[in-house]
């Protein structure tokens, strides 16, 4: 059921195709970086108490 | 302090790089232009005005880097920094070293280039006007970048991409002025505005660069 | 119990990990409902076309654009008065937050202007003062990612926050000085006749909570990130002298 979008379909999709992306970029880079971040810390904390 | 500005003065000049090379670089700029454009009379006096306030820009943040660099490179920032001088006078003596040496020149030499870009004949006056009145702001809102990127590795790109949108206002503005003196309009209210954006940024930026300049030295 | 609690680091982890499901959900559901309200069940306009569904992303995207800037200038300032870690962090990590939105506040205007305008770019103000912004969020993130002391490049940043606030606003004035544009003017005030009407308006305000939501939620998300990694660089850092 797509709506009709006329002679304007390209602007529409294009607008809604790259800001969903960019968006969607944002999201994922971020909640990847948070879990690295968390899994290195986690590592990094171990090894100090092993040591300390 | 004046001391500071005279010994800042002197290693402009004797370094040579400093004081003749921001004037090559205007220089230069203004010969690409008309290869760039082509070389028709009409276009070229239409954007005479924007291009030598965009040469005057490019030429004062090319001399930028220069403001701290040397002296934190041999340590006599720090010891400036930690003398019994007021961080924001030292600063201000920079930014204004860095203007005679590099600011003003380009203001006298940019009506004889107006002339190979075929500027209106009121434009020489209002182009002058325009830079003498607009570059100290230049120069000042450029120590505050250089003191940002003073203790940074090659920040010369940073410097340029910190500093440039903060240049937006004065080049509006000027170029404005500029833009309508070779017009023969009105040049009142941007001649108006761009004297206040530079009071306001001499009266006010030399306290946040002073600032900056602590916290970088701070770590040593 | 004051708000200062929250800038204990362990207790901001702490909480923020309690509410940021919830916030990613509300986020995640408002901007389905109002996209998917938004694009197939709005009527045309009848002067734009089809081009009115632009709207959904375009305002919010371009509101928080400005109020992730105005939530960065208040970070700043806690940390400049308060010397609050998190705080800092935490303008840090709305910085691309930020610039992520302008480029969409950009790229659909760009798409909307082409058919609209006939153009994909003009030197509007409102064009213009945005393209300006933008070069504010890569010098503010160029600097933080070049200084390599924590404090230093917090402190660094929160004066270029500041100053480029200042600059910010002069040069949206001096733009709008500059050239009178084509862009509408806001379409959003609330006193105003010439409002969008209410078939319009109710997807879009649910679409502004969503983009509200997810600025929230990835800002708790990355200062949450950028805490870990300022916590590794200490335990590093101290390993290293061990």
């Amino acid at each position: 059921m797509m709506p009709e979008l006329g002679k304007y379909a390209f602007a529409v999709l294009a607008s809604y195709g790259v800001s969903l992306g960019l968006l969607a970029v944002l999201v994922l880079a971020s909640v990847a970086r948070a879990r690295r971040m968390r899994a290195d810390l986690e590592r990094v904390e171990d090894r100090s108490k092993r040591h300390g | 302090m004046i001391a500071l500005l005279i010994r800042d003065l002197r290693l402009a000049v004797r370094a040579g790089g400093g004081f003749g090379l921001g004037l090559s670089f205007f220089l230069i700029l203004t010969l690409l232009v008309p290869f760039g454009v082509g070389p028709e009379t009409g276009l070229l006096s239409r954007i005479a005005p924007g291009v030598l306030w965009i040469g005057a820009l490019l030429a004062c943040l090319l001399s930028l880097d220069r403001i701290f660099a040397l002296d934190h490179e041999d340590g006599s920032l720090e010891l400036l920094v930690t003398a019994p001088l007021p961080s924001e006078g030292i600063v201000t003596v920079k930014a204004l070293a860095h203007w005679l040496t590099s600011g003003l020149p380009l203001v006298l030499v940019a009506p004889l280039l107006g002339v190979l870009l075929s500027l209106p004949a009121p434009g020489y006056l209002w182009v002058t006007v325009s830079l003498a009145v607009g570059t100290p702001a230049l120069s000042v809102i450029g120590t505050f970048g250089a003191a940002l990127t003073v203790g940074i590795k090659r920040g010369g790109l940073l410097l340029s991409l910190l500093v440039l949108p903060l240049y937006v206002p004065t080049l509006i503005f000027g170029a404005e002025v500029a833009r309508r003196g070779a017009e023969g309009l009105s040049v009142q209210t941007p001649l108006l505005l761009l004297g206040g954006i530079s009071a306001g940024v001499i009266a006010l930026l030399p306290f946040a660069s002073a600032a900056v300049l602590r916290i970088n030295m701070r770590q040593g | 119990m004051s708000i200062w609690e929250y800038a204990n680091p362990v207790k901001f982890i702490r909480t923020t990990d309690r509410v940021l499901p919830w916030i990613s959900a509300g986020a995640a559901i408002c901007l389905v409902v109002g996209l998917v309200w938004g694009f197939f069940f709005t009527p045309d306009d009848y002067r734009q076309g089809s081009t009115v569904k632009i709207f959904y992303i375009h305002v919010p995207a371009a509101m928080m654009a400005i109020n992730a800037w105005a939530m960065m200038l208040v970070a700043s300032l806690i940390w400049i008065i308060r010397r609050h870690h998190v705080s800092a962090l935490a303008a840090r990590a709305a910085a691309p937050v930020g610039a992520t939105f302008t480029v969409i506040a950009l790229a659909t205007g760009a798409f909307w202007g082409q058919p609209m305008w006939g153009t994909w770019w003009a030197w509007d103000p409102r064009l213009t003062s945005f393209l300006v912004l933008f070069l504010f969020y890569l010098g503010y993130m160029a600097l933080w990612s070049a200084i390599e002391n924590d404090d230093t490049a917090a402190d660094l940043t929160s004066i270029l926050c500041l100053v480029g606030s200042v600059f910010a606003i002069l040069s949206r004035y001096a733009v709008l000085f500059w050239n009178q544009g084509l862009h509408q003017g806001a379409s959003l005030s609330l006193d105003k006749e010439e409002n969008v009407a209410d078939v319009f308006w109710y997807p879009a305000l649910v679409c502004i909570a969503g983009f509200v939501l997810l600025f929230i939620a990835l800002v708790f998300l990355r200062t949450q990130t950028e805490i870990r990694a300022r916590r590794m660089r200490a335990l590093i850092a101290r390993e290293r002298q061990a």
